[in-house]
């Protein structure tokens, strides 16, 4: 009791303490949870009925793509929400290691010659953990600057001393565009965790979990409102998955939802709005973007790790792009 | 009754599948307890791992790798290979180097026919072998010509399959010189399997069986 009271006194927010903390449980958290829990149950539900019902050959695929599309939203649903629980470090190993599998997926389809070979060793072993080891230790200011001031030398450098200069621009900067997005980007997302936001102590975690929330579920209602819709394709040379029906749909319904869940942010409902506008839009440039690199490798995923889904980055393609905005946005207007 | 595969081997197989990543197809063949020659081009140390491991568990124990004498002979190399994976070890161009030397046809005949000799009993009534043709690791960019002994232990052999394997991305992950990986995701697939044709050339043969291997290198994209 009087270990908590300080807090109290400190926290100017009283009625959130009263309201979501009391006993020491993350209520958001666990609200969100149910939340995602309730939509997996549906989505799971609905997926069996349609499954009954399709008749022609192509619906059938479309239904059975999206029933294991759900299964594996039910996995990475559970690995998120654990990690989370967990804490912390939990978070940061989670996205390490999404990190490092989603440069992995990336450098397979770029191509690197033998003098490469260390220079990939450092860019998969030291610098991508690092990058995460420094949100650990709390260090803004080297985590700011480690990949796009450092890591941007010392890539060219040592595949100059490789001594080899074929393609040498080419594969400089292709491997330094893969750990900006792979690595500075992401961790952009685990990195919310290291503001010290005023009046939202202890709840970090929640925005972590209301970005990826919005972010994925821009993804996936882009693509229910693009299935049930989708007429006018936006790009057809680059996705021709994405329809104007599609993105218009699913950017006001996440929008929405982002609009809705501002009980859990520090922002106002109007503020939640315009970051889930913000995020949604970011996540939409970011699928266009990687769609576009899968395009001029010729391929149609990353990987097939996730079932229904691609590869690790086919899934976090989204999140790469607005991770990084989100944050700076809420440090800029709402860490002092 | 099946052999024992060493703990280490089972350590090594689970890094060397995490490092390579490797996604296994078979295309032209399943898995089957039966005596293969699985053959593959070759660029990188963990190219025969990766092979193995890929097998399923039941069927690794039995499956032996054919590595270079000359290579593997001495100190830890020789604990890995002969008492950790039970490499078959042979001289690598035995018969080529004596009739390079000019000690004559014969010479060269016996000594090719030794090794062919050793591999058939290696593989007795019940192991199959993992075997590079190429004979030493190559940059990846080609597979080059085969060397002949495949040929010969398939006409000792003409009761064992043949297997053509493809392994894809090794040779970024693990390159010839290099002691630390970059932890690509790479490819193994298997393709159908050939045999001798009746007259059929040693070097027809060869090129075929080399063409079955390439072959697989664009079938695996077009799978993706």
């Amino acid at each position: 009791m009087i270990a908590y009271l300080p807090t109290f006194q400190e926290n100017n927010d009283v009625t959130w303490h009263v309201r979501w903390n009391f006993g020491g449980v993350n209520w958001p958290l666990l609200w969100l949870f149910s939340g995602v829990l309730a939509l997996l149950i549906i989505a799971s539900v609905v997926g069996a009925v349609l499954k009954r019902t399709a008749k022609s050959g192509s619906t059938q695929r479309t239904i059975a793509n999206l029933n294991s599309r759900t299964r594996a939203w039910w996995k990475m649903s559970a690995i998120f929400a654990i990690t989370l629980l967990v804490g912390k470090n939990g978070s940061l190993i989670l996205f390490a290691l999404l990190s490092f599998l989603a440069l992995r997926e990336y450098i397979t389809l770029v191509p690197t010659r033998r003098g490469d070979h260390r220079t990939l060793f450092w860019t998969f072993f030291i610098i991508t953990p690092l990058q995460y080891y420094l949100i650990a230790i709390n260090w803004y200011g080297f985590f700011a600057i480690l990949i796009p001031a450092f890591a941007f030398i010392f890539i060219p450098a040592r595949i100059a001393l490789a001594g080899d200069t074929e393609h040498f621009l080419e594969r400089a900067a292709k491997i330094q565009f893969g750990l900006m997005i792979c690595a500075y980007c992401l961790s952009h997302a685990p990195a919310l965790l290291i503001l010290n936001i005023p009046n939202y102590e202890g709840r970090d975690s929640v925005l972590l979990l209301y970005l990826v929330l919005v972010d994925q579920m821009s993804d996936v209602l882009q693509y229910v409102w693009g299935k049930l819709l989708g007429r006018h394709k936006i790009t057809p040379n680059v996705s021709p998955n994405k329809t104007w029906e599609g993105f218009i749909g699913g950017v006001a319904t996440a929008t929405l939802l982002g609009a809705f869940l501002s009980w859990a942010t520090p922002f106002t409902r109007l503020q939640s709005a315009g970051m889930s506008l913000v995020i949604t839009l970011l996540g939409f440039l970011g699928g266009l973007v990687m769609s576009a690199i899968k395009r001029d490798a010729g391929v149609k995923d990353f990987g097939a790790v996730i079932e229904g889904h691609g590869g690790i980055l086919d899934r976090i393609d989204s999140l790469c792009f607005a991770a990084p905005v989100f944050f700076h946005l809420v440090r800029y207007f709402y860490v002092r | 009754m099946s052999a024992k595969i060493h703990p280490f081997a089972r350590v090594i197989a689970a890094l060397a599948r995490g490092i390579s990543g490797v996604q296994v197809r078979w295309l032209g063949c399943i898995p089957e307890p039966r005596q293969r020659i699985y053959f593959a081009n070759h660029t990188s140390h963990l190219d025969f791992v990766v092979l193995w491991s890929s097998l399923p568990v039941d069927l690794r124990a039995n499956t032996r790798p054919v590595a270079a004498k000359d290579y593997w002979q001495s100190g830890f190399r020789s604990f890995l290979a002969q008492k950790v994976f039970r490499a078959v070890l042979v001289e690598r161009g035995a018969a080529a180097r004596l009739h390079e030397e000019h000690k004559g046809e014969e010479h060269a005949h016996s000594a090719a026919f030794a090794v062919i000799q050793q591999l058939a009993e290696a593989m007795g009534e019940r192991d199959s072998l993992i075997f590079f043709p190429e004979g030493t690791r190559g940059t990846g960019e080609t597979v080059v010509e085969f060397k002949s002994g495949l040929y010969h232990l398939a006409k000792r052999r003409p009761d064992v399959e043949l297997i053509p394997a493809y392994l894809e991305n090794l040779n970024r992950i693990l390159p010839k010189g290099e002691f630390l990986p970059a932890p690509l995701v790479s490819t193994l697939t298997f393709g159908a399997p050939i045999r001798v044709e009746d007259g059929e050339h040693k070097h027809d043969f060869l090129e075929r069986a080399r063409n079955a291997v390439v072959s697989l290198r664009q079938k695996g994209r077009a799978e993706q």
